[in-house]
C-alpha cells in the first residue's frame, strides 16, 4: 500500500520539524496603548459589531462580521479618514477550518495609520463586493476570484484576471500543486495542437527542475558521442562518433585526427 | 510530428458583429512595443476616440505568491528580483523589511545606510529607465540615448556592487551581505556630480518642446479622489495633488535622518507627472550626497557590522562558519530547513520607484510564508487605465500607459 498523504494542503514541507517545538507569536498589543487607533476602534464600535482587535506590528487589525464589511469600510472612508485601499485578498484556511480569512488594508494619509480589516467566510460563500467604494477594489477582488475562486456579489465583471478566461482551478489553494494539475499539464497542448495530438505530444512538462534525458547511457563519454537514440555499445554504431569538427578544419585550428595524434597515456610524464 | 498549426484559429469564427454604432474594438497588445511590457488593451474607438477601455493583463503571471508559498524566506529573494526589474534591488529591500518586522531583527546602521544608497540608485536607475522608454515612446530619441547612457554608469556600480545589472538580489534579511567596493563611492560621487547638468539636457530637450507639451500637457489627468480611489501611489499620487510619500511619512530605514523634499503638483496630467519624476531624480541624488557623509561616519566610528546578530534567523559572519563549530550548525539548519519565524501577520509598505511597495506575509510558524501577498503599485495604475482611457485619442494611450510607469513582472507577478 502506498503511504497517505493529506490532499488538504499539498504545498512544500520542511523535511524535519521538531514535534516540541512551539512556534512563538509577534506581540499582540492593547488597541488602548495608542490614542489614534483606540478612538478609531470606539468609533467603529459604536456603529458595528467588533469581534476582536489588536496591534500586531505597528499596525491594527480588526475583525468584523462578514456582511457589515461594506458599511465598516464606508464609515472608515467618510468618517475616520481612511481614503485608500491599499490591498485586499484572502489566506486560505480551508483545510483547518473550512474558512477563507479576508483582509482590507487600510491606510489613513491624514492619520499616517494602517488599520487591516479582517473577516472570515466558509467555504463556497461569496463576499460583498466593494468595488462600489473604492474602484482599486475592481481588480483586487477579480484576483481574488482567480486565486481562490471567492466570488464577490455585486461586481460588475467577475472574470478571471491573471490566469486564462478558460482555465479550471484556482491556483492559490492549498490544495493546488505548485506545478499545477491535471488540467494545467494538457492546457496548451489541448490549445495549440489539439486534443487529439495528446498521444502524440504528451502532457506539459511542468516542473522546471525536472531533467528530461534519458540518455544516460551516452552521459559523459567523451569522445564516443554518438547520435540521440543510438546504442553506443553495438559494434556497428563505434564508428559512427560524433565528431564537433567541420571537415574542412578551422581557421587556426588542427583538425583532430585520432590515428595521427599523440596520445599521452602517463599524465605524470 | 503531426503538428496541426491550424487550430489557432480565430476565437469568434462563426460569430458576425453587425453593429449599427460604428464602433471598432482595437486589440492594442500584448506585443505593442509602447505596450511597457505585456499589457493588452482591448480598445472600443469611435473614430479616434476611446469611449472603452478594458486592459488585459496576465501574460507575465509566474505564480509568485503561489512560488512564495514553497520557498524558505531566503530562497524567495532572489524571485522579488523579477518583479519590478527595473529596480530590483526596492523589491528585495521591501521583502527583506517586512520578514525583519516580522521577526523583530535590528539591522546594524552601517548596513543601513549602505542599503538606503542602493535603493536610492535603483530610484535613479529606474527614474532614467522611465525617462528614456517614455520618451522614446513619444519620439524622442536623443533622450532615450542620453538617459540609457546614465543609466548604464549606475548599473556599472551595481555590477562593481553585486555582480549583476538588473537583477540584483543585494539585500538580504537582516543587513547586507558585502561591504561597498572601494571604487564605490568615488564612482558615485563623479556621477551625482554631473547629474544636475545631465538633467537640465533632458529638460532642455523636453520642457519647451512643442510636441512634448502637446502629447503631455492636460492629458491623462486624474484628479485626487480618482486616484484615492484607484489605490494609486506614488509620483502618480503626488502628480495627483497628494504629497504622500513613505519615506517620509512612515520613515523607515535612515530616511528621517536625511533632508529631501517631496516633490508634488495638482495638476494630474502627464506633464505634472514628467515634473515629479525629475523633481525626484534631484531629490535622490541629494539623499545620496547624504548617505555618502552618513557611510564615512560609519568608518569613522568603527561600525562594521553588516548583518544583524539573531542566530536563530540569520547566519553568522563567514569568518565564524568556518572557524565556529555552533555557527556552522546554525548556518546548516538555516540553509537546509530556512528560518522559522513567530506566528504573526505583517503588512509592510515601501516606497518603492513606482509607488507603494507592500509585502503582507501571514506566517504561521513555519519555514514557508503560509501566505505572502504582494502589493505592486503598477497594478493599479495598470487598472486606472480603464477609466483614465476613455474620452482620449489614440495617439494619447501611448503616453499615458508611458507615464503610469508600469512593469509588468510587477503588475501579473
Amino acid at each position: 500500500m502506498r503511504a497517505y498523504k493529506p490532499k488538504g494542503n499539498v504545498q512544500a514541507k520542511p523535511y524535519y520539524t521538531d514535534r516540541y517545538w512551539k512556534a512563538p507569536q509577534v506581540a499582540k498589543f492593547d488597541v488602548e496603548s495608542d490614542e489614534v487607533f483606540s478612538a478609531d476602534l470606539a468609533a467603529i464600535k459604536s456603529k458595528f459589531d467588533v469581534k476582536e482587535a489588536f496591534i500586531q506590528v505597528e499596525q491594527m487589525t480588526v475583525w468584523i462580521n462578514p456582511s457589515d464589511i461594506y458599511e465598516v469600510l464606508e464609515f472608515m472612508r467618510d468618517e475616520l479618514e481612511y481614503t485608500q485601499l491599499s490591498e485586499m485578498s484572502a489566506i486560505d484556511f480551508l483545510e483547518q477550518r473550512d474558512e477563507f480569512e479576508i483582509f482590507y488594508q487600510m491606510l489613513s494619509m491624514s492619520k499616517r495609520k494602517r488599520i487591516r480589516i479582517k473577516y472570515s467566510i466558509k467555504n463556497g460563500q461569496a463576499v460583498d463586493s466593494i468595488s462600489k467604494l473604492f474602484r482599486c477594489a475592481d481588480w483586487s477582488e477579480r484576483e481574488m476570484y482567480d486565486m481562490f475562486g471567492i466570488e464577490a456579489n455585486g461586481h460588475e465583471f467577475m472574470k478571471r484576471i491573471l490566469m486564462p478566461y478558460d482555465w479550471q482551478g484556482h491556483p492559490l489553494l492549498k490544495t493546488y500543486p505548485l506545478q499545477g494539475d491535471e488540467f494545467a499539464a494538457w492546457y496548451e497542448v489541448d490549445k495549440i495542437y489539439g486534443k487529439e495530438a495528446r498521444d502524440i505530444i504528451g502532457p506539459e512538462l511542468r516542473d522546471t527542475a525536472q531533467v528530461d534525458r534519458y540518455d544516460s547511457e551516452r552521459f559523459a563519454r567523451l569522445g564516443h558521442e554518438v547520435p540521440k537514440g543510438m546504442d553506443p555499445d553495438v559494434e556497428e554504431n563505434k564508428d559512427k562518433t560524433q565528431s564537433y569538427q567541420e571537415d574542412g578544419g578551422v581557421f587556426m585550428i588542427k583538425k583532430l585526427d585520432k590515428e595521427s595524434s599523440k596520445v599521452i597515456d602517463d599524465p605524470q610524464r | 510530428m503531426a503538428q496541426q498549426t491550424n487550430r489557432l484559429t480565430p476565437f469568434f469564427e462563426n460569430i458576425t458583429f453587425d453593429r449599427e454604432d460604428n464602433e471598432l474594438v482595437l486589440n492594442f497588445g500584448p506585443q505593442h512595443p509602447s505596450a511597457h511590457g505585456q499589457l493588452r488593451l482591448m480598445l472600443h474607438l469611435q473614430q479616434e476616440q476611446i469611449v472603452k477601455a478594458h486592459p488585459d493583463v496576465g501574460y507575465l503571471h509566474r505564480g509568485m505568491e503561489k512560488m512564495a508559498e514553497n520557498m524558505i524566506y531566503n530562497e524567495f529573494m532572489p524571485t522579488t528580483d523579477r518583479m519590478d526589474y527595473i529596480a530590483s534591488s526596492a523589491n528585495n529591500y521591501g521583502f527583506a523589511l517586512a520578514v525583519e518586522k516580522l521577526v523583530g531583527l535590528e539591522v546594524p546602521r552601517r548596513a543601513k545606510v549602505i542599503r538606503m544608497m542602493i535603493l536610492e540608485i535603483n530610484r535613479l536607475m529606474s527614474h532614467l529607465f522611465w525617462l528614456a522608454t517614455t520618451a522614446l515612446d513619444i519620439g524622442a530619441m536623443t533622450v532615450f540615448l542620453f538617459a540609457f547612457r546614465e543609466r548604464e554608469y549606475l548599473m556599472d556600480i551595481m555590477e562593481g556592487y553585486c555582480g549583476a545589472r538588473l537583477t540584483h538580489a543585494a539585500i538580504r534579511i537582516g543587513g547586507v551581505p558585502l561591504d561597498i567596493q572601494d571604487t564605490f563611492i568615488a564612482q558615485l560621487k563623479a556621477f551625482l556630480d554631473k547629474l544636475p547638468e545631465n538633467i537640465k539636457d533632458y529638460e532642455d530637450l523636453l520642457d519647451t518642446n512643442r510636441i512634448w507639451l502637446m502629447r503631455m500637457e492636460e492629458v491623462g489627468t486624474i484628479d485626487t479622489d480618482m486616484a484615492l480611489s484607484w489605490g494609486c501611489t506614488g509620483p502618480m499620487l503626488r502628480a495627483s495633488g497628494v504629497a504622500w510619500d513613505i519615506r517620509k511619512e512612515e520613515p523607515y530605514e535612515l530616511y528621517d535622518e536625511v533632508e529631501f523634499n517631496v516633490p508634488y503638483s495638482d495638476k494630474g496630467d502627464n506633464f505634472a507627472r514628467y515634473r515629479i519624476y525629475m523633481e525626484e531624480m534631484r531629490e535622490s541624488a541629494k539623499i545620496l550626497y547624504q548617505t555618502i557623509d552618513m557611510y564615512h561616519e560609519c568608518v569613522k566610528n568603527n561600525q562594521t557590522e553588516l548583518m544583524a546578530h539573531a542566530p536563530q534567523y540569520v547566519s553568522a559572519p563567514k569568518l565564524d562558519i568556518m572557524t565556529q563549530n555552533y555557527s556552522l550548525m546554525q548556518h546548516f539548519v538555516l540553509v537546509t530547513q530556512g528560518m522559522r519565524p513567530p506566528v504573526g501577520e505583517v503588512y509592510v509598505p515601501t516606497e518603492s520607484p513606482k509607488g507603494e511597495l507592500g509585502f503582507f506575509i501571514n506566517s504561521q510558524g513555519g519555514a514557508y510564508p503560509y501566505r505572502l501577498k504582494l502589493r505592486a503599485p503598477s497594478f493599479w495604475h495598470t487598472g486606472i487605465l480603464t477609466d483614465l482611457l476613455p474620452g482620449h485619442y489614440i495617439p494619447d494611450v501611448v503616453s499615458i500607459i508611458g507615464t503610469t510607469n508600469i512593469v509588468f513582472g510587477e503588475v501579473d507577478r
